[in-house]
């Protein structure tokens, strides 16, 4: 499928593929169709039950305007639900060829309640193609299952593997126990027959754990990094639980946590693995390797180096084809695809980290 | 490649942690009934961090027929000291009393360990020094311990744990802060855990390696603790260590706490210029373990100039944790400069309690320096 692109501007000479788009209900009845009768009226008289003290807000307030864009706001509703907008001040003006939807409140994945976790999957599922897909084909769904039942999530990943318009499958690293823990693998497995790559965006809700290894930081600005240190803490254990030896066609994204950390982080799990290795047998080689096979990263929000060369050298080490570029739109950390990069990207550095890279990756034409 | 010339300052050294039988003279008589009469003086107090046999706990050259590796001073002479031309050298004594949950048998155990320290360590070896292995329980507890020890100026910092049961930036940990400022000490993190909560943000890994692994994201939280927290402003002398945390991660700290500031400015008003310049004047970390590819030495080359200060790394040698092999302690692609500043000058300028013992014995200095085996 191929789109032409409107109001395209000279400017533009690239399109890009934006990895990282927040979609947003209207309000929250924008889901009571797709639920069935008892869950709307579950929806409704008991909510959601989360793992933190305050409901229906996140514990760590944001910034400014509930940590969006201030002119993302439509006249009705929350930024990232009016599609209209969306393309005007996004798609359009961006020349965005594809976008790929991060959907993540309401999905299930952070829902205790797993019979209401899997009714809000399906239901999730249904709404972003109903709501953005079917009158956008630029944007691309992504599969939202409720990791902490991998047998529910294996059916609905198996009822949209034929659809096209699902681009991934979306669970959360913020998981119960970490990702690589073998409860999780029949969704890899599953991931892998469907020939989706599994996508971890970070998360504003816990599965039960402190953000911290020493327990629940007090400001945003720690929450905000606590981001970066899960993203790798949840690499790490899939990598040193094997699970890339277990599943050779899996393909991770991590999303939104960062990636300037990743080499360093490689080299640290190859020095110690070295000596450690009579711990962990079931990797048959450095776990640098499986990082470098199987894992993409989004740059949005991206590291911002005094000298701007130190960020080119950095994605030289983890590899331009495996840096994928994201916005986060219409988040207030939005990163504008003119001005992401402070250092000067060749030509083909440019086509692969803004579009190719992404296309490989999803397979999009 | 290995020290270039002798008077280098070893900044994480590990003796052996002391055996209940040896403690037990430094306790009192309540501590000494409650320890033998509860059979607590059978138990080990290892430290889930560091299992005894596993590779990382130490070296197979520095592991003996007998003993625990560091379990005797002729042993640390002979493997840690002499062989690096060592100057003098920081002890952190690890030991298990600081995971336990009663405050006030932890406060006992430690206040024996920082007096079996004394007495065994640096009493016998005049080119040893230590830190205060502090119970964090209580802080009104680890203050007392640090006004008890401080006279003796061979203690240099205090000792924590990178993962523990609060963030240490929260202000209900200032009194430790306060009374270490006011005597001249450091405030030394060590890698390992209490486990008071999972290692990671998602539960609980399976496998000691991403424990280990874990552990400098355990530091990366603590830095941003005391940034967010603002500690560094409270206490405008206190100097923050880092131990066995690695340092290859830091790049990515420096430049993600930068950018995100200039957006949560208005949260954490009293940072008041980017973070990334507290972070180099006010934050040191050890040199080992070394987490950059051996052999590729450009690797370490860019990566220290991403840290963009050379005042930030302090030599240690970690002994007798497996971090390195034969005599190689130092990483290849260090300028001359960067090598004297961390062997020698970064730490006087991080502790001053070890400035002290320079200027004191200037003489002294220079014999040990003329006496150092040829290198």
């Amino acid at each position: 499928m191929n789109v032409p692109l409107r109001h395209q501007t000279a400017a533009q000479q690239l399109t890009i593929v934006d990895c990282d788009i927040h979609p947003a209900y209207r309000a929250p009845a924008d889901l009571h169709p797709f639920l069935p009768a008892r869950w709307r009226e579950h929806m409704t008289t008991f909510g959601e039950h989360l793992r933190q003290g305050l409901s229906g807000q996140l514990a760590w307030p944001r910034m400014m305007a509930a940590g969006m864009r201030l002119d993302a706001y439509p006249e009705q509703g929350p930024p990232g639900s009016d599609l209209a907008l969306m393309r005007r001040q996004h798609l359009d003006a961006n020349g965005v060829e594809y976008g790929m939807l991060m959907q993540l409140s309401r999905g299930g994945m952070e829902e205790r309640n797993l019979d209401f976790a899997a009714a809000l999957s399906r239901a999730v599922n249904d709404w972003q193609i109903a709501a953005f897909v079917e009158p956008e084909p630029r944007l691309r769904a992504g599969i939202v299952v409720p990791q902490e039942d991998a047998a529910f999530a294996v059916t609905e990943i198996e009822r949209r593997a034929d659809d096209p318009r699902f681009s991934q499958i979306l669970i959360s690293p913020r998981s119960s126990d970490p990702l690589g823990h073998r409860r999780y693998w029949p969704i890899y497995e599953a991931a892998q027959r469907a020939n989706r790559p599994i996508a971890l965006h970070v998360q504003g809700f816990s599965g039960g754990h402190a953000s911290t290894a020493s327990g629940w930081p007090t400001y945003y600005m720690q929450e905000h990094y606590a981001a970066a240190t899960g993203m790798q803490t949840t690499l790490t254990s899939l990598v040193l639980e094997g699970v890339f030896e277990r599943f050779p066609g899996l393909k991770v994204a991590l999303i939104e946590g960062g990636f300037t950390w990743a080499p360093a982080l490689c080299w640290r799990m190859d020095k110690h693995w070295e000596r450690m290795r009579a711990e962990t047998p079931q990797l048959k080689r450095p776990p640098s390797d499986y990082v470098r096979e199987h894992c993409w990263f989004t740059t949005q929000p991206v590291e911002e180096p005094d000298d701007p060369q130190h960020l080119a050298e950095v994605i030289a080490w983890i590899g331009w084809d495996r840096v994928m570029f994201s916005t986060d739109y219409p988040h207030w950390d939005f990163d504008h695809p003119q001005h992401v990069f402070k250092f000067q990207p060749t030509e083909e550095q440019k086509r692969k980290v803004f579009r190719d890279n992404a296309k490989a990756l999803y397979g999009l034409p | 490649m290995k020290v270039p010339y002798p008077g280098a300052i070893d900044c994480d050294l590990h003796p052996a942690m002391p055996g209940m039988a040896a403690l037990l003279p430094h306790l009192d008589d309540y501590w000494r009934d409650q320890i033998t009469n509860r059979h607590i003086d059978k138990s080990s107090f290892i430290l889930t961090s560091y299992p005894p046999n596993s590779p990382l706990s130490a070296r197979p050259d520095w592991r003996q027929a007998s003993g625990a590796p560091g379990g005797d001073l002729d042993m640390i002479r002979r493997q840690a000291l002499d062989p690096f031309g060592t100057r003098l050298a920081i002890c952190n004594v690890l030991h298990g009393a600081v995971a336990l949950f009663n405050a006030d048998m932890a406060a006992a155990l430690c206040a024996a360990v920082n007096d079996w320290t004394a007495a065994e360590l640096l009493d016998r070896e005049p080119r040893l020094r230590a830190s205060i292995l502090l119970p964090m329980h209580d802080p009104a507890l680890a203050v007392a311990e640090i006004e008890r020890k401080a006279g003796d100026r061979r203690f240099v910092q205090v000792l924590l744990l990178a993962m523990g049961e609060m963030l240490l930036g929260r202000r209900i940990y200032w009194p430790i802060y306060a009374a270490a400022e006011k005597h001249d000490l450091a405030i030394g993190i060590h890698a390992g855990s209490s486990y008071q909560h999972a290692p990671t943000p998602s539960g609980w890994p399976a496998h000691r390696l991403e424990d280990y692994i874990a552990q400098s994201t355990a530091f990366e939280s603590q830095l941003l603790s005391f940034l967010a927290e603002g500690v560094f402003q409270k206490f405008p002398k206190l100097k923050l260590v880092l131990i066995e945390s690695g340092f290859s991660w830091l790049p990515t700290l420096l430049w993600r706490t930068n950018k995100t500031w200039r957006g949560v400015r208005p949260e954490v008003p009293w940072i008041e210029r980017p973070p990334a310049e507290i972070l180099r004047e006010r934050v040191r970390l050890t040199l080992q373990p070394v987490d950059a590819p051996r052999g590729e030495a450009q690797l370490l080359t860019r990566t220290l100039a991403h840290i963009g200060s050379d005042r930030m790394l302090l030599f240690a040698t970690d002994y007798p944790h497996w971090q390195f092999d034969g005599e190689d302690v130092l990483p290849d692609g260090l300028s001359d400069e960067a090598v004297r500043a961390l062997m020698i000058d970064n730490p006087l300028e991080t502790y001053p309690r070890l400035q002290e013992a320079a200027g004191m014995s200037d003489n002294a200095n220079a014999t040990m320096a003329l006496s150092g085996r040829v290198f």
